[in-house]
Parts: structure tokens; C-alpha cells; sequence
């Protein structure tokens, strides 16, 4: 723990540009996950600048028939709200999977996609960690591997002591429903606003496992947009974890099915919620009966890489998030059907 | 035997004398101790798992404004006594295992003080570690006693002739994992040392026994008895954590000292108590059940591999419930441990009974499926007449009605069958049994007062959320044959007379004699109209005792679990236990606790599991957001039930305890009905879904 200074500006362009002069500024949201992390030091920051006054707390309706999301618009109030409700079952079935009660309360919608891995390295500043300390190694390879990524890691066997060996996942379950969804992030930065599509919001950890996200330094999220579904479509979040409630993911899936059209998003498989595009694309126009959704995952998972542990390791994800995603489409097709 | 109290306070549904205060927030913990101007103390931790200190240097911490000083090993005072190593803290360069407290910070605020610790750089020489338990190590040894002090192995007859020659047998390898007790109060201390007063130190300190407390601090420190006043009116649990003090306790006591004059807070993070307080050792149990074509057994063994710390030794004495839990002409325990540069393991709830009524109660229903007879039928055939292991007379034992009594309540006959699937779930039920020794301390005093014309009793006694502040007084009024309401009863002080530690499910059988001895012979001494002022000391060993006979209470828990087909997610919609634990003395907080013991056996069961790192030699999942615990939404309906026990030999009140044998026997249960649900018999500890995937559909 460090002493920081404390700064509650005027406004979102006030904040942007007070965080954007200063290089260890942060943002504080909700401060359900900043906190803990300057508490731990896994978070050093010499300025925190509380936003959580300075974007809009409200839910509208939008011109193409989609909703934009404030971004202190609370977990609890969003996962609330009739429209998302009726429009998104998605969204809201992941934000009530995610946390507990009185987290959700507090967590925003522009800090939960933005929270950091739940990696236990990561937040143990003991041990060395590639993502918090560039360049000190990776202790999760070969440790407890039990939440961490089979999909898109950096090298088929992770070297330890690379500089761009990281292994964790991105632990939000909102942020798998947004990338379902094609939701797109409204930006305000030091060189003005910008749009990102929500599925390029988060990266691999690529050469540089320290940024989670593409979002440069002094970029505040403003709003998050949904666009509207097709017609007729059903959408569901299911999450497998290790208790039935207040855990992380082991698999999750965001599911979408409109007619002739199946899309997935997977949590706790990678360094960010991952859309399964191989899979979408071999299930495009074609049945959906469980055995094409077994197909469409196996060539989805090709690439997948389970990682040894500790504790046993992680490659029963493989069979895990495939059984979850049949069972999830299943029960949306059937749900069609009826 | 003895003539029982006649209860008429014992018995009540009354509620918690110290509810009130809890639920307004009013009740003091040790941390919230209102004192003047305190200091704030925040440990730095080791960060290697063996080795030397090479250097310490705390000019960086020490240049932080706020921060009033910095302890290491090169200037803390010397100790009086170093014997016990977990206690011997900032003596010496040595590090024995990753986490062990290396200097503290002691600062204006709770937050210069955790800056402070960030400050301090430690450099080492690291050697090469061993922290990991395996059944083969090969410097396994067989440690003197069990914990407490019970023979380490025992043999009666020939195992193996038994099982190379009978109808049936059972050999599998059981084991649990690590675990960390957790209580949600975290361990902390508030420690004033002013030379000048009479008493010169002062803690406030959580703990589950003021008296034990002081002693070790005391011998610590060198101080003499009359030195030193502990207090603790209230605990937010320990499960065993609390039971002795650990490295903080003297940590806080020597910040004092070095700030005489100054109180300071020393409370430990979450994460720091993953290496700081205590754990349940990792057991591995080698099990051999030999049955007749009948069911009866022939022979049961355990040997049992476990683990200690390098610099003082634990041996839970897992083996020790199929000692005495069957009947069976043939048997064998041993215990062999691995001493390994770890944090030290040390009590917590039911040491010894909780992982050993796992691979037992386990291997007794692969033997039920093996003899194609129903688990509850096998275990009433296996009941014995006396204790196998010293051949006495039970006090009284009613295993076998508890299992009758669950088995009804649950349905058990019209149970579904194996692989029994209902829509997306299958289902299974288990059934194990649970034990626990009766036990009463051989110390404690109470001490009775007629003031103000109502019976204060008082004793050092602890209630660690458990209910000593209710039943206690329940007890004393039936003693004294007056209303609960004309008792108060004071207890978390050594100005009190000495209790014993709250543990082994004893406090309350030890306190409540020695608060009878107290009424006893105040009645004689003043008669029924005392003067104000009148006064008497009892202790528990002038209490009637039985030696003659065997006390246990035992239990048997029924469990419903559902699996899901399609991603082995588990959940349990049912869990009853039945318990034979003598008389209850007060049922509102009886359930609590037999529904705590069980709820923790479920978490022991499915969740549970401190995942050592054995390359860093130190717990990953240090904090409760990875550390899991089992939740509400993981079981249905819980259910606590009793029999109304007559034991006239454990005590005057009837009672056996029952702290702790809610947690025995549970995660057997739960293995049990998984095997029944999937086909899959787990013999690991938890169970996770990932475990049961392959059998899925
Ligand atoms: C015990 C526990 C269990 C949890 N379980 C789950 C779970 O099961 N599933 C799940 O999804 N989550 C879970 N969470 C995480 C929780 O959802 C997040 O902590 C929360 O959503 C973060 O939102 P916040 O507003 O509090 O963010 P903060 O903590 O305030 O900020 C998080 C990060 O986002 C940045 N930030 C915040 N707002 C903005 C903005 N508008 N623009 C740019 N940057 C910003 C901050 O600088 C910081 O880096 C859990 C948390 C805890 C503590
Ligand atoms: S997986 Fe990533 S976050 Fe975890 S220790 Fe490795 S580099 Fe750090």
C-alpha cells in the first residue's frame, strides 16, 4: 500500500485530461476491484481520479431500437432493468451470475470490463507476474492453472520466464454477454471520443500480457452500446463454476440464436472474452442439433492448449465449455421450438 | 454415576444473552478495543520458503513519516523462552517456511504501517525447499504421541492374515486435502504495555481461551502471572485457529513493549493468515476393511501419512476414530509424518475425527456395494458392544438409532436407485456416520457471588460464537435451583478464575461442572438465603468422574446430491444429520452449531481446498474469493436432529458436546451419493465437477 492523491474533477473532460497528464493516474469506479488491488500493491497509482459522478447513470432507448448504457450505471440496476431484461436476457442472467448483491451494487458498467484477471499470481505481488511486473516471468505456468486460459495463450508450452508468457483469463461475465451481444464502447480520450467495438475491446496478452485492453492511457468509457437483436431471437448465459454462487467462472456462455444463426462468446477460457467465431461459422445456416454444436466446438477448441498444475492442471475445460455450450444451445433451440 | 441437574433452564430455547450487543454492532472485538492514541503493527513476510536473512534494511521504512519503529530480528528483545519455535518470533535469521513474519512495522495508522512493511527490504540466501507431502517421502517418521498425547500406532490380531483370507476386502488409498479453519473474525490483538501499572500488560486478544493464552505469553516472555491481564468477551470464530495463540500474538506483545506506555493494534490480513495461524494437515489414509459373507468385519486398519512443520510438530491423529468405531476382531492405525519447511499445522475442528471419518466411512460403503448390503444395515452389523479399543462399557452409544431415526426421517428406504436421472440432474443419496469423544478439561474454577441480590458466577471461560454466554447461566440456575434471569455469568477475562481452552467440544461439560461444584457448595456454605457478598470457588475436579466407561457422541448424516449431466456441476438439496450427543442444553444454540459442524463438513466435501504451490512452498488461493467456501445456494434443506440421551456418567449436566461433530463423517456422505448418482467413487477430497466429467453421459 502507497499513499496517492485524490482528485474528483468536474467532468468526464476534466477527468480525461487530469488522468491523461499525470502517468500513474487511474480512474475509480465503483472501486470494488481498484481497491482491493491498491491494497495488495498490485495497483500503484500516485492519482486516483473518482469518474464515478462524471458519466451517465441512466439506461436510453437508442434511434436503431438498441439501448446505450451510462457507465455508472450500477451491475445491480442494469441487470434491473425491464429492457434488458426482455431484450437481453443475456446480459442480464450474467451480470446476476457475476459476484454477490452488494458488489453488484457497486461495480459500474464502465469498471467491470475492466476489471483485472483474478490470476492468484497476479494479485500476489510475492511472485513474479509478467502482467503486473512486465518482464519478471509468469508463476502461473505450471502452478495453479485452475482458472487460467486454454485459448489463445501466447506459445503452444508457455515458457515461465518469457516476457510475454501469460496464461490468465479475463474474469468478467458481463464482458462475455457484451461480446455476444456486438456491443460497442463509447470512448473519451485525450484526443477526443471514439467508438470500439466491444470484441476489440480487450486483447491478447500478444508481447504485452501488462494491458488488458487497447484502451490508451487517459481513455474513460463513457457509455456502452447494444445494438437490437434480430427479430425472434433468444439469448442465455450459462456459467459453470465451483460453487453455485459469489465464484468465477471455470467456462461461461453467451449464447444468441436467431434463425439461422448461432453466436457464442466463451468466459474463463482466455485473456479476453472469447468469441467463437470457428464455431458460429460451421454452425452458419446448418441444424443445430447437438452433434453439429460437438462439431462446430471441436473445431473451435483446435487450437486449445490446457495447461498443466499444480492442482492437476486446466485441460478438463476443453470437455467442460464443450458440454456447456451444447447444453446451452440446446436449451435455447428447444426453447424456440416450443 | 451421577444423579443429573434437574433441568429446567437446561433444555430452553433461550436466546443469546450476547445477541443484542452483536447485532448493533456494540459488541466489542479484539481489533475495535477502544483505547487511547493506538499504534498500528503490519507484519513483513518472508518471501522465500527456506533459507537465511542476509540483510534487513529499514532506513526506507523508517525514513516514512508516521512510522514509530521497525522490529527485526537484529534489535527485537530476547526472548525468556525460545522452545517453541512458532512462538520464538524476530530471533534469529533463519526462515523456516514462506510467510514467517520476518519484521514488523509499527506506524501512526494502519496504513503507514502496511506502507511501512512495503519498505522494509529483506534479502535472502534461499536453499532448496521441501514442502511437498507425498505417501512415499522418504523421511517419513512415526512421531512419539498423537495429538494430544495418544499412542501414535495401535494393533490388536493380524490385519493381513484377515484379509488374505476373507469373503470381502477393501483396500483403497483416501485422502483430504489442506485446509485453512477461516473464521470470519481474522486473528488480531490490541496489546498495552505500561510498565508503571500494576498489571503491566494488557491484551486484547481474540482467542479461544484467555487463561492459555497468558501462560504461553508468560513463558514467552518471561513475565509472571500477575503481570498480565488477557481479555476477550467475544470471538468471531476460531474452529480451533484460536486455540493456541500464534507468531502474532507475541508480534503484538513485543510491539508494546517496545512502545511502552502505547497501545497498538496488530490485525492480521486475510492473506497473511493462510501462513500464520494454523491449517488442517493433508491426510493420506491407506484403508483395509475384511468382511465376512454377513457384512461382519474381519479386520480394519488405517495408515495414515500426514505432515508437520519442520519447526514444531502437529500429528493429528486422524487414525484414531476406527479405533473405536467398529467392531472387528483384527485391526491396525499408524501415523507417520513428513516434517517439511511449512507453516504449521495445528487444530482445527475436530482434528483427527473430521478427516478420519473420511476414508473410513468411505471404505465402509464400497464394502456395503461390494457385499451388495445397504451402508446403514452394514454399519449396525459392525456395532460394538464395548469400546474395541479399551474394552469398556459405552456411556452410552446410540449410533444405531441415529442411523434409524435419519434413514426415516430421510426416506432412505424408498431412496431412487443407482444412476437415478431427473431431467438435467442425477441423483444419488450417501449415508456415514459421525463420532466424537466426550471430553472435560481437568482444570477450571468458577467462582459464585451473591451481589445485589442476583448469582454472578464468573470463570475465564470463552464463547467464541458458540453460546458459553447463554448456556452457561442455563446451567448455573439449575445448579443454583433459581431463575436463569437471577444469574449472570462473566466469562473472556483472567481476572476470573482459570478456565480451559474452548475446544474439543469440552467447554462447555468443563465449565458448566465447575460452575455445579460452585453452586454445590455455595447452597452448603450460605444455605438458600445468602448475604450480599457471600463468595465461593468450585473446580471441575472435585466433580464426579467416571473413568469406568467409554463417552462418545455419535451421529449419522443422510445426503441427497445432484449432478448435473451436463457439466458435473454438484448440489445438494438435502442434508439431515442425526446426533446422539447427550443432553442439550440449550437447542436454539445446539442447532447452530451441529448445523455449522455439518455445513463446514459440505464445504470439506465439495469446495474446500488450500492448493499448495509446491514450487513457491506456499497456499495459491490465499483469500476467500479463491478459497471456497460452500454458500447457501449449494444445499437445500439442512436439517439438525438429536436424540433425547440419558448419559448418567459423563457429567452432571448429561451433556457430550457438540461443537464439533456436525463436521465428521459429512464429506464421506456426500462421496457416497455421488458414487450412487454417477458411477464414480471419489476418493480424493473435493469434489469438483471436473472430477466427475468423464462418467457424464
Ligand atoms: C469477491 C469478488 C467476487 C467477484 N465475482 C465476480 C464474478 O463472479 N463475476 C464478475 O464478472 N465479476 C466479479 N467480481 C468483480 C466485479 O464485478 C468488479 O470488481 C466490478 O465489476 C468492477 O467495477 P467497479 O465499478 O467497481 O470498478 P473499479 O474497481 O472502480 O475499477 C476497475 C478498473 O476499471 C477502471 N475504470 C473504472 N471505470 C472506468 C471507466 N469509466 N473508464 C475507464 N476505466 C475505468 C479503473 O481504473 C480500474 O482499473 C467480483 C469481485 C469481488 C471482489
Ligand atoms: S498468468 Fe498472467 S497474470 Fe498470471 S502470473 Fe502469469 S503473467 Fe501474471
Amino acid at each position: 500500500m502507497k499513499p496517492f492523491a485524490f482528485a474528483r474533477p468536474a467532468d468526464a473532460a476534466e477527468a480525461v485530461a487530469t488522468v491523461a497528464t499525470e502517468p500513474r493516474a487511474v480512474f475509480l469506479a465503483g472501486g470494488t476491484n481498484l481497491v482491493d488491488h491498491l491494497k495488495l500493491g498490485v495497483a500503484r497509482p500516485d492519482l486516483v481520479v473518482d469518474v464515478r459522478r462524471l458519466t451517465s447513470r441512466e439506461i436510453t432507448d437508442t434511434a436503431d431500437g438498441g439501448l446505450r448504457i451510462g457507465a455508472a450505471v450500477t451491475n445491480s440496476e442494469l441487470a434491473a432493468d425491464r429492457r434488458v431484461r426482455e431484450r437481453y436476457p443475456v446480459l442480464a442472467q450474467a451480470l446476476l451470475a457475476g459476484a454477490t448483491g452488494q458488489l453488484r451494487n457497486l461495480a459500474t458498467t464502465g469498471g467491470n470490463p475492466l476489471q483485472r484477471t483474478r490470476c492468484v499470481y497476479f494479485q500476489d505481488v510475492s511472485t513474479p507476474c509478467n502482467k503486473r511486473e512486465p518482464g519478471s516471468g509468469c508463476s502461473a505456468v505450471g502452478g495453479y492453472t485452475r482458472y487460467h486460459a486454454i485459448l489463445g495463450t501466447s506459445a503452444a508450452l508457455p515458457d515461465p520466464t518469457a516476457p510475454e508468457t501469460c496464461i490468465a483469463t479475463h474474469p468478467s461475465d458481463m464482458a462475455v454477454a457484451l461480446a455476444v451481444l456486438d456491443a460497442q464502447v463509447q470512448v473519451l480520450g485525450p484526443a477526443g471520443a471514439r467508438t470500439i467495438p466491444f470484441a476489440e475491446l480487450h486483447r491478447l496478452p500478444g508481447d504485452d500480457p501488462s494491458r488488458d485492453t487497447v484502451l490508451e492511457h487517459g481513455e474513460l468509457i463513457t457509455a456502452i452500446d447494444l445494438p437490437p437483436l434480430p427479430a425472434g431471437a433468444r439469448s442465455a448465459y450459462r456459467k459453470v463454476r465451483d460453487r453455485a454462487s459469489y465464484a468465477f467462472a471455470l467456462v461461461s456462455v453467451a449464447a444468441v440464436v436467431a434463425d439461422g444463426e448461432v453466436r457464442l462468446a466463451l468466459g474463463g477460457v482466455a485473456h479476453k472474452p472469447w468469441r467463437a467465431s470457428r464455431a458460429e461459422e460451421a454452425l452458419r445456416g446448418g441444424p443445430v442439433a447437438d452433434d453439429a454444436v460437438r462439431h462446430a466446438m471441436d473445431v473451435e477448441l483446435t487450437t486449445a492448449q490446457p495447461q498443466p498444475g499444480v492442482d492437476g492442471g486446466n485441460g478438463f475445460k476443453i470437455p467442460l465449455v464443450t458440454r456447456t455450450v451444447v447444453a446451452t444451445v440446446r436449451d435455447l433451440t428447444q426453447e424456440t421450438q416450443a | 454415576m451421577t444423579e443429573l441437574l434437574e433441568p429446567r433452564a437446561i433444555g430452553r430455547d433461550t436466546v443469546r444473552r450476547d445477541g443484542e450487543a452483536k447485532v448493533r454492532g456494540t459488541a466489542t472485538y479484539a481489533i475495535e478495543t477502544p483505547v487511547q492514541h493506538p499504534a498500528y503493527v503490519h507484519p513483513v513476510q518472508a518471501t522465500v520458503p527456506l533459507g537465511r536473512i542476509t540483510g534487513i534494511d529499514t532506513s526506507a521504512a523508517e525514513a516514512i513519516e508516521g512510522v514509530v519503529a521497525v522490529l527485526t530480528h537484529e534489535n527485537a528483545e530476547r526472548l525468556a523462552s525460545t522452545d517453541d519455535r512458532e512462538f520464538a518470533v524476530l530471533q534469529s535469521d533463519e526462515v523456516a517456511f514462506r510467510g514467517q513474519v520476518v519484521a514488523v512495522v509499527v506506524a501512526e495508522t494502519s496504513e503507514l504501517a502496511r506502507q511501512g512493511a512495503d519498505a522494509v527490504e529483506v534479502t535472502y540466501a534461499e536453499q532448496p525447499h521441501d514442502s511437498a507431502l507425498r505417501v512415499d517421502h522418504p523421511d517419513l517418521y512415526k512421531p512419539e504421541k498423537i495429538n494430544p498425547s495418544f499412542e501414535t500406532d495401535t494393533a490388536e490380531g493380524d490385519v493381513a492374515a484377515a484379509m488374505a483370507t476373507a469373503h470381502v476386502t477393501v483396500e483403497e488409498t483416501y485422502s483430504t486435502a489442506m485446509y485453512h479453519n477461516n473464521p470470519l473474525e481474522m486473528h488480531a490483538t490490541t496489546a498495552l504495555w505500561d510498565p508503571s501499572a500494576e498489571v503491566p500488560l494488557t491484551l486484547w486478544d481474540s482467542t479461544q481461551g484467555v487463561h492459555p493464552d497468558r501462560a504461553a505469553v508468560c513463558e514467552v516472555f518471561g513475565l509472571e502471572q500477575e503481570q498480565v491481564r488477557v481479555i476477550c468477551p467475544f470471538v468471531g470464530g476460531g474452529f480451533g485457529s484460536k486455540g493456541t495463540p500464534h507468531a502474532h500474538v507475541f508480534l503484538a506483545t513485543m510491539a508494546a513493549r517496545a512502545v511502552p506506555g502505547r497501545p497498538v493494534k496488530l490485525g492480521l490480513t486475510r492473506q497473511q493468515m493462510f501462513s500464520l495461524v494454523g491449517y488442517r494437515t493433508p491426510t493420506i489414509q491407506r484403508m483395509q476393511l475384511a468382511a465376512d459373507r454377513t457384512g461382519r468385519l474381519q479386520a480394519i486398519a488405517i495408515d495414515v501419512v500426514e505432515q508437520t512443520s519442520r519447526i514444531k510438530e502437529f500429528a493429528e491423529q486422524t487414525g484414531v476414530p476406527t479405533r473405536m468405531m467398529y467392531a472387528s476382531p483384527n485391526r491396525r492405525t499408524t501415523h507417520r509424518l513428513a516434517a517439511l519447511d511449512v507453516p504449521v499445522p495445528s487444530w482445527m475442528r475436530a482434528p483427527g475425527e473430521c478427516p478420519g471419518m473420511f476414508g473410513p466411512e468411505v471404505a465402509m460403503d464400497e464394502l456395503a456395494e461390494r457385499l451388495g448390503i445397504d451402508p446403514v444395515e452394514l454399519r449396525i452389523r459392525n456395532e460394538p458392544e464395548r469400546d474395541p479399543e479399551t474394552g469398556k462399557p459405552w456411556s452410552s452409544r446410540n449410533l444405531v438409532q441415529c442411523l434409524r431415526e435419519g434413514a426415516e426421517r430421510f426416506g432412505w428406504a424408498d431412496r431412487p436407485p443407482a444412476g437415478h436421472r431427473e431431467g438435467a440432474w442425477l441423483v444419488g443419496t450417501g449415508v456415514a456416520s459421525s463420532v466424537y469423544p466426550t471430553m472435560r478439561q481437568a482444570t477450571s474454577t468458577a467462582r459464585i457471588r451473591y451481589e445485589d441480590g442476583r448469582y454472578v458466577a464468573e470463570i475465564g471461560a470463552a464463547d467464541l460464537g458458540t453460546g458459553a454466554w447463554t448456556v452457561l447461566p442455563q446451567i448455573a440456575a439449575d445448579a443454583l435451583d433459581v431463575d436463569e434471569g437471577d444469574v449472570e455469568v462473566r466469562i473472556g477475562d483472567t481476572r476470573y478464575p482459570i478456565a480451559s481452552v474452548a475446544g474439543g467440544s469440552s467447554g462447555t461439560n468443563t465449565w458448566g461442572s465447575a460452575l455445579t461444584v460452585a453452586a454445590r457448595e455455595f447452597r452448603t456454605k450460605f444455605g438458600r438465603s445468602p448475604a450480599d457478598g457471600d463468595e465461593v470457588s468450585g473446580d471441575v475436579d472435585q466433580a464426579s468422574k467416571d473413568d469406568a466407561h467409554a463417552a462418545y457422541a455419535f451421529g449419522a448424516q443422510f445426503v441427497e446430491v445432484r449432478v448435473n449431466v451436463d457439466t458435473g456441476e454438484l448440489r445438494v438439496p438435502r442434508l439431515y444429520g442425526v446426533f446422539g450427543a447427550g443432553r442439550i442444553i440449550n437447542p436454539r444454540t445446539a442447532r447452530s452449531q451441529l448445523l455449522g459442524g455439518m455445513t463446514m463438513g459440505l464445504s470439506m466435501a465439495l469446495h474446500e481446498n488450500s492448493v499448495w504451490d509446491t514450487r513457491l512452498g506456499q497456499v495459491a488461493n490465499h483469500d476467500l474469493a479463491e478459497y471456497h467456501v460452500t454458500v447457501n445456494a449449494d444445499v437445500g434443506d439442512m436439517q439438525a436432529h438429536w436424540l433425547d440421551e440419558h448419559d448418567p456418567y459423563v457429567n452432571v449436566m448429561g451433556s457430550k458436546g457438540i461443537g464439533e461433530i456436525g463436521i465428521t463423517g459429512t464429506a464421506a456422505a456426500v462421496v457416497n451419493a455421488v458414487h450412487r448418482a454417477t458411477g464414480i467413487r471419489i476418493r480424493d477430497l473435493p469434489v469438483t465437477l471436473d472430477k466427475v466429467l468423464t462418467a457424464l453421459p
